[in-house]
């Protein structure tokens, strides 16, 4: 049962994310894109790791989309559907996209060969793996937490300036 | 998973969902049943005993309704739109523990939880899903082809999103005490005394950022009827209305389960004096009770506010206070110990 | 194939939650079905036309609209992230104690900085103040 819900859910992801960029209803998009965070969240679940599921819905799918949804609104969608779509980034897209795969074989093929090298799952009872994860961010990894308070405070002021002008008028 | 686990399962996710739904229906009623007492009216009376059959014929008539779609409406999103709120709504509901375990007066081998499931992250579940509830009013506000939907959609998606991080932050005291997600953990931890007493600042921001949450009164300024005639419903008709409706009912009846449980120890009795010989069941039905009857006695004791002292009080009021709330728990579990 | 499923044993809890949702989403889809079936359809073009009082309608439904509203999104977007990692510090808390305490105060000093700055620069306030 646990291989067919994977299947189930990884099938649902692809599929979403194809659609993604293939409508040409930029709305119709980033709903897909939604369902598409809603079923890595679920595969999520299926690898034990529940907080990140959570966080994938709360902050992707439920925080950032909803920013998305927002710049949306500024499209007019009848005309956008006419303009006819270039494709001039072809050769750097196909460049870069052979550069993740290549990155994507190579750890795939790190964890085939040493299947036992890889950290033990979290570890499973009441508390689960939002606590494992909080052990491991704040204290192996307390500097990055810190440095990404400054990121956020950066991107807030970087918004406020851009909008400074529209915001006086 | 054995076959009695599976059965047992299905009955819950059978017995709970009709609960809800149940629930739903009956809030409509008591809505107008209370709203006519406050204003010294009688409210819905003649479809059966006390009008009890109302919510029926309710359902029946906005069946038989003539379903409009007006020219231009995106077809696909205009039609999720509701299915969206519908689903965000009701999913909330299967992390909520209803009762301590019980085993049915021995009908069952062993006693099993009140509740659809004890999940990790309970709070998060329900948190997620109602982060999701945003997308039905701002997709219907959208799709409509209508100003007033759009203008009703857009409004209420920023009043959610600014009164969700209250609400998220809110709770954040009530987990540092519990030290888990877990609600079924939450309710346990508060046998001796309920959370309400150690995080009055805490509940005191939950609960006004429900009303905020679920668009109700005095913030339901997405669909302030002399400005928008209907907000982001107002192109909506028959049963996509209803759900609508309904889904409203049911984020109350949620976002009601979740202040008992969080703040008012769910199912358990008074503290310090324990059930009284009231089954736990009762206990936080009758909690949950209070809370939805406290939602409709608000709409009618306050005003509606307007838009900018609505964003002004989440932004500079409510976000400070609810970080403070942080603050102080945490230095308070610090020179306690 | 193990590598991806390792562990799904412990997906107990999830499986009545994912049926709950699929009830849900069955309910939702169910419903609409059988209106469909039951209720009458006599379209014309005058009931079909959008909402704006009985007078016909004027311009665009989706025009470009205040700029504010995206500001408030951004700053959600921010704090929503803020708040993701406020759940997994407080459910540590009893075991992080004063270390952990200061710890989440300098990442939200730094935070509030930027809330601040917000603040004075008049990002928060809805209506421009006099």
């Amino acid at each position: 049962m646990e291989q067919f819900f994977f299947f189930l859910f990884a099938a649902g992801a692809v599929i979403s994310a194809l659609l993604v960029i293939s409508r040409r209803n930029v709305m119709h998009c980033a709903l897909f894109l939604v369902l598409t965070f809603f079923f890595v969240a679920a595969i999520f679940v299926l690898l034990k790791a529940e907080f990140l599921a959570a966080v994938q819905v709360l902050v992707y799918a439920g925080a950032i989309m909803v920013l998305f949804t927002f710049v949306i609104f500024l499209v007019h969608i009848p005309r956008t559907e006419k303009i006819r779509q270039t494709f001039r980034q072809k050769n750097l897209a196909l460049a870069l996209g052979l550069l993740l795969g290549l990155e994507v074989a190579y750890i795939l093929y790190g964890t085939m060969a040493a299947p036992a090298s890889l950290p033990a799952a979290a570890p499973v009872g009441a508390v689960g793996n939002t606590e494992s994860f909080g052990v491991a961010l704040f204290t192996r990894f307390l500097f990055p937490f810190e440095v990404v308070s400054v990121l956020l405070l950066a991107a807030m002021i970087g918004a406020i300036v851009l909008a400074k002008k529209e915001i006086d008028r | 998973m054995s076959v009695l686990w599976w059965l047992v399962t299905l009955v819950k996710v059978g017995v709970i969902f009709g609960a809800v739904l149940g629930v739903v229906a009956y809030m409509t009623l008591a809505e107008r049943k209370v709203s006519g007492h406050i204003q010294l009216r009688l409210g819905p009376n003649r479809v059966g005993p006390f009008g009890l059959l109302q919510p029926i014929a309710d359902g029946l008539k906005l069946m038989f309704k003539e379903d409009i779609i007006p020219d231009h409406v995106d077809k696909v999103i205009y039609l999720l739109a509701p299915a969206i709120s519908t689903v965000a709504a009701f999913a909330a509901y299967a992390v909520i523990p209803l009762g301590p375990p019980t085993d049915f007066f021995g009908l069952l081998p062993e006693p099993v939880p009140l509740q659809i499931a004890d999940v990790n992250i309970g709070i998060l579940y329900i948190f997620a899903l109602s982060s999701m509830g945003v997308y039905g009013i701002v997709l219907a506000g959208w799709s409509s082809n209508n100003k007033y939907s759009l203008l009703g959609g857009l409004r209420s998606s920023a009043q959610m999103i600014s009164y969700e991080l209250s609400l998220g932050m809110s709770v954040v005291g009530v987990l540092m005490m519990s030290g888990s997600l877990s609600l079924t953990r939450v309710v346990e931890d508060q046998a001796g005394l309920w959370y309400v007493f150690l995080q009055p600042l805490g509940f005191i921001i939950f609960i006004i950022a429900a009303f905020a949450e679920t668009n109700r009164l005095p913030f339901d300024l997405p669909e302030a009827e002399p400005e928008l005639v209907a907000g982001y419903h107002t192109e909506y008709s028959s049963m996509k209305f209803s759900l609508f409706f309904m889904s409203e009912y049911a984020a109350m009846f949620t976002i009601s389960a979740m202040a008992v449980t969080l703040y008012f120890g769910g199912w358990q009795g008074l503290p310090g004096l324990g059930t009284l010989g009231i089954p736990p069941v009762l206990w936080f039905v009758g909690k949950v009770a209070f809370f939805l009857f406290l939602f409709l006695w608000v709409r009618w004791t306050l005003p509606r506010f307007r838009y900018d002292q609505l964003m002004n009080l989440g932004w500079k009021v409510f976000l400070p206070l609810s970080l403070l709330n942080v603050l102080l728990t945490g230095l308070g579990l610090v020179l306690l110990r | 194939m193990e590598v991806f499923l390792r562990g799904y044993s412990a997906l107990g809890p999830y499986v009545p939650v994912f049926l709950f949702i699929v009830v849900a989403v069955t309910f939702g889809i169910v419903t609409l079905f059988i209106a469909k079936l039951v209720r009458p359809h006599r379209p014309y073009p005058e009931k079909l036309s959008p909402y704006e009082c009985g007078v016909p309608p004027l311009m665009e439904a989706r025009e470009r609209f205040f700029i504010r509203f995206y500001i408030i999104a951004i700053l959600f977007v921010l704090f929503d992230v803020e708040a993701a990692f406020l759940y997994p510090w407080a459910v540590l808390y009893g075991k992080l104690g004063l270390y952990g305490f200061i710890e989440m105060m300098i990442f939200i000093g730094i935070l509030l900085v930027g809330y601040f700055y917000a603040w004075r620069k008049g990002a928060l306030d809805w209506v421009k103040e006099g």
